[in-house]
């Protein structure tokens, strides 16, 4: 208890230093935090993926398609329990400004294979009834005000012209981890009006998904739907969902690894405040460790006091810094909806930071200890006078 | 006299001050008994400081020896000179370098947390301590609440406080007013006589000399009698 | 005469710089936050002007480029055969020294390449090209090899995409589309997009992909002043649904997301770190206030002005900010050996692109390294300034 109370009171024997060293910490904690956790927004999409569904694309690249037709010709596979198909519509919102993912599905088996995504019974029905019926994420509908009933009107950038569909339903996710920001509408509505203005692009959609009947299965169907087509037109490359969203995460990479770096460089950069801090400290002190060892304490007692100081200031930023990442990352998160859906603190990032933030203690505390360790008594009073 | 408490023989200590070795004490022998009140003076830089630390173990000499209760100084390592001292000597200080966050009862207690007594026990040996200082009333109070000859007097029962049987004072009235330096001084001669320290003490002021049993004059690392 | 001597007497720089010294390691530990600042601070905007400068030369402003109305980029935009004719025939179209119209018509696609030392694909844009293209790209020169023969099926590969991926070696083959195409040359474009680039004979791949429909158009203008009139005129004109833009607004368009994501990131996130850095700058310049009252009373005793001791711990703390700034740009200059390859969200592929320092972000970085000095001295210096004389002495 005395070593505590010691130990605050040299904390903040000069107050302003204290907390101002207290509240830089604080800022790189957070700034650490919220930078993780953008990282793992990035990557929530393959985490949220499930292991028994398979993504079937054109090999050559995604903006290839595939003929629908392949369908039935999936369904034979062994292993094989539904198929359904989508296509990546790419529309805008009035303006480029709100863009949101938006694809043309095959509605009944589609919602079937996404469990994860809850729609009423009644709302499905409807959806699945008109042929001009689309369904939006709760986010995506809070977002532009949407209801359910309303009619909404998206710009193709693939295909081109304005497309009306009328909101049959908003669905929410299961977990806290699912997507709230899609859109979903009928694929034979968009096939039909393909039909009729540009043929040559009719019957063709971007991506099969295929649930298997059990996720051991998964890559011995995989091998045996890309060895049906083969040496075909539009061969196939078919892949986890996880490997397919991963595709996606490692094309841009570099900068998921600049925010990392950068993530580590705000760490060092308050390393360097503390050290600041604790060196001035201990420069100031040096009589007192004189003192002390003049009375017999070790220099064990000498460098435990100026760790212990060191290590409660980072621990009182950290403290504050976790108490500030979550009101941040919340509004954060209510900004930047539209490209994060998903913006969750880790618990590991939590770990992280009381880590981080022990080892900017004691990187702070190791310069100043050994000088005060070394320093002799002598010496020590003489600075006194 | 039986076998002295304090045995110095042939001390030799310089300093380097740049590359030159700038000498500080030479040849020293001396003996001080058990319970004697020791003056040293001297002119500033004769050393009479370094000649002190030397004594309680927080400096180390060049050459020569020092032998306290029967133990050989210079053959005690780091950590057992830190805790021979912190049972055999207590310290005074000319500014008495107290710790500014801890009152004054912290003060005392401080060199009693390297011992192995209970809270309780600390408790009584400090309020005994502060009681002999006459400072019973002051105890929670952090030294920048307290006067020059109040804090020196939290020094005095924090030196005292673990019972050790020498205590050193570097010019410990040296910055006080002459009522308060009177009472300092009164203080060290009641410990002197009545708790049977050993007190060796440097400083300036002829008035403190005065109440020596035994004046020495350090001149230029030299004794002279 | 004396009096007014002495106040107007200045405080030498030297004895800012001096205190800076004395405490060396105070003063590293606050210059190193700092320099780390502004390492961020220059990597992020050398990096954004990278790219920027990547995509905007890649173009050139006599160029014109023609895509469908609506589409981003030449991957979403089809132009047929019927319409390239109308353009061709415009009258405001340069000719070659063979006196045929510099015109080229071309498709872009993009396929996923396996980089070197990993199993992810990443997309990789094919371009079918015609004769004209490289006369009318003069930066394209053939590094090894030479050009692909017409009616073969012979690729080039830019050499940003020949270094970092497999198969596109020169004398490789790569299989798409259900042929094998022979590597028979590497072409640098300098720091453009074509470096990151695959091209092959227009015709050949159209086939190869049975693609109806050319990506795009691009054509030498005469003279750059007739733009806006033929621009209003072929958007205009009924039989075509296109969109006419100069190479160089297309180019620019085509880095506008990616740039102003990797901006908006790097302002915010070195505004956030700065707050660090000039905390750390507060604590050290209180501290060296704080140890140098009596210095201070004495300096006034001696007949400086509150001013002069404003100045002097003014100018401490921009020297700390200046040696920050300058150990953060010479930190963020190596940077320029890195090439950064990611994918450019507009055309959906690989993009490889350098870290670029210009003037213009020394000038900033060092600017923002200042300020961030400043504004953490300004506190402890009018603290300075205001002590009182007999105070001071007394500390």
């Amino acid at each position: 208890m005395f070593i505590l109370k010691l130990l605050t009171r040299n904390a903040f024997r000069h107050k302003l230093r204290a907390l101002l060293t207290i509240t830089g910490i604080a800022i790189a904690i957070l700034s650490f935090g919220l930078l993780r956790t953008v990282v793992s927004a990035w990557y929530a999409g393959a985490h949220a993926s499930s292991g028994n569904r398979l993504i079937s694309r054109n090999a050559i690249s995604l903006v290839f398609s595939l003929p629908v037709s392949y369908k039935d010709r999936i369904r034979q596979v062994e292993g094989v329990k539904n198929v359904s198909y989508a296509n990546w519509f790419g529309g805008v919102y009035i303006t480029e400004k709100n863009f949101f993912p938006s694809f043309a599905i095959e509605p009944a088996t589609y919602l079937g294979m996404y469990p994860e995504f809850i729609l009423s019974d009644s709302q499905t029905s409807d959806f699945i009834r008109d042929r001009k019926g689309c369904v939006a994420g709760r986010k995506l509908a809070e977002r532009h005000g949407w209801k359910v009933g309303d009619s909404v009107t998206l710009k193709g950038t693939i295909f081109p012209g304005s497309w009306e569909f009328n909101l049959r339903g908003i669905y929410q996710g299961k977990k806290q981890t699912t997507d709230e920001g899609q859109f979903f509408f009928h694929w034979n509505y968009l096939n039909e009006t393909l039909r009729k203005n540009t043929p040559r692009r009719a019957d063709q959609t971007g991506i099969f998904l295929i649930e298997v009947k059990h996720a051991n299965l998964s890559s011995q169907v995989a091998q045996a739907i890309d060895g049906l087509f083969k040496n075909s037109l539009a061969e196939t490359l078919t892949e986890t969902e996880k490997a397919f969203q991963l595709t996606f995460i490692s094309m841009t990479e570099a900068i998921v690894v600049a925010i990392r770096i950068v993530s580590y460089v705000v760490i060092v950069i308050i390393m360097a405040v503390a050290a600041n801090t604790m060196a001035m400290t201990a420069r100031e002190r040096f009589g007192e460790y004189a003192i002390l060892k003049s009375m017999g304490f070790g220099w064990f007692h000498i460098a435990g006091m100026i760790f212990g100081e060191s290590v409660l200031l980072a621990l009182l930023g950290c403290a504050l810094g976790i108490g500030l990442t979550f009101p941040v990352a919340a509004a954060f998160a209510a900004q930047l909806d539209q490209f994060f859906p998903v913006f969750l603190i880790e618990r590991s990032t939590l770990w992280l930071d009381l880590f981080l933030s022990l080892l900017v203690g004691l990187v702070a505390g190791l310069f100043p200890a050994w000088r005060a360790v070394r320093i002799r008594i002598a010496d020590g009073l003489r600075r006194i006078g | 006299m039986s076998n002295p408490l304090v045995s110095i023989r042939h001390l030799v200590k310089s300093y380097r001050r740049g590359n030159q070795s700038v000498p500080v004490l030479e040849d020293i022998s001396l003996d001080i008994a058990e319970g004697e009140f020791l003056v040293l003076m001297g002119p500033s830089g004769s050393g009479k400081s370094t000649l002190l630390n030397l004594i309680a173990g927080i400096d180390t000499a060049d050459s020569g020896s020092i032998t306290i209760h029967d133990v050989d100084l210079s053959l005690l390592s780091d950590s057992a000179l830190a805790a021979w001292r912190a049972s055999h000597i207590g310290f005074v200080f000319q500014f008495y370098n107290l710790i500014p966050v801890l009152t004054a009862f912290e003060n005392v207690e401080l060199p009693l947390l390297l011992t192995s007594m209970s809270r309780h026990q600390r408790r009584e040996h400090v309020e005994t301590a502060l009681a002999v200082v006459g400072l019973t009333d002051r105890m929670e109070h952090r030294p920048s609440e307290l006067s020059g000859g109040q804090q020196q007097r939290v020094a005095i029962a924090r030196a005292i406080v673990s019972d050790p049987s020498i205590l050193v004072a570097d010019e410990p009235t040296g910055d006080l007013d002459r009522v308060s330096a009177e009472e300092i001084l009164n203080l060290l001669e009641q410990l002197n006589r009545e708790f049977g320290k050993t007190i060796i003490m440097v400083t300036h002021d002829p008035r403190a000399a005065k109440r020596a049993r035994r004046l020495l004059h350090l001149e230029k690392g030299v004794l002279v009698l | 005469m004396a009096c007014e001597g002495l106040a107007e007497m200045r405080i030498p720089l030297a004895y800012s710089w001096r205190n800076l010294l004395t405490r060396r390691l105070t003063t590293f530990l606050t210059a190193g936050g700092m320099a780390l600042v502004v390492f961020v601070f220059a990597s992020i905007m050398m990096l954004s002007n990278g790219l920027e400068k990547t995509l905007v030369e890649t173009g050139s402003d006599q160029n014109v480029i023609i895509t469908r109305k609506g589409a981003d980029s030449e991957m979403q935009s089809g132009v047929d055969r019927n319409q390239a004719l109308i353009i061709e025939t415009q009258p405001e179209l340069a000719s070659g020294q063979d006196g045929a119209p510099l015109v080229t018509r071309e498709l872009v696609v993009p396929i996923g390449l396996i980089k070197r030392g990993t199993s992810k694909p990443s997309n990789v844009i094919i371009r079918g090209i015609s004769q004209q293209s490289l006369l009318m790209r003069p930066q394209i020169r053939i590094l090894e090899g030479r050009l692909p023969r017409q009616g073969s099926a012979e690729i080039i590969v830019g050499n940003s995409i020949a270094r970092r991926f497999s198969g596109v070696g020169r004398g490789e083959q790569l299989r798409f589309a259900l042929r094998d195409w022979q590597v028979v040359g590497i072409f640098d474009a300098g720091a453009t997009g074509f470096s990151s680039e695959v091209w092959g004979d227009c015709d050949q791949i159209m086939q190869a992909f049975r693609r109806p429909l050319y990506s795009s158009l691009t054509f030498r203008l005469r003279d750059s002043v007739d733009f806006p009139s033929l621009k209003e005129r072929l958007e205009s004109e009924p039989r075509l649904t296109v969109e006419v833009r100069r190479e160089t607004t297309y180019y620019r368009d085509q880095s506008e997301a990616m740039a102003t994501f990797i901006r908006i990131l790097g302002i915010s996130l070195t505004g956030i770190f700065s707050l660090g850095a000039m905390i750390g700058a507060l604590i050290t310049m209180y501290a060296s206030v704080a140890n140098r009252v009596a210095e201070i009373g004495t300096l006034r005793a001696l007949g400086f002005q509150r001013l002069s001791i404003l100045l002097a711990f003014l100018a401490e703390a921009l020297l700390l900010g200046l040696a920050g700034g300058i150990s953060g740009i010479v930190l963020a200059s190596f940077m320029q050996f890195i090439t950064i390859s990611t994918m450019n969200w507009q055309t959906f592929s690989e993009l490889a692109f350098s870290f670029s320092l210009t003037l213009a972000i020394v000038i900033q970085s060092l600017v923002f390294a200042l300020a961030m000095g400043l504004i953490g001295g300004a506190i402890p210096a009018v603290q300075a300034s205001r002590l009182k004389i007999v105070d001071a002495l007394r500390a």
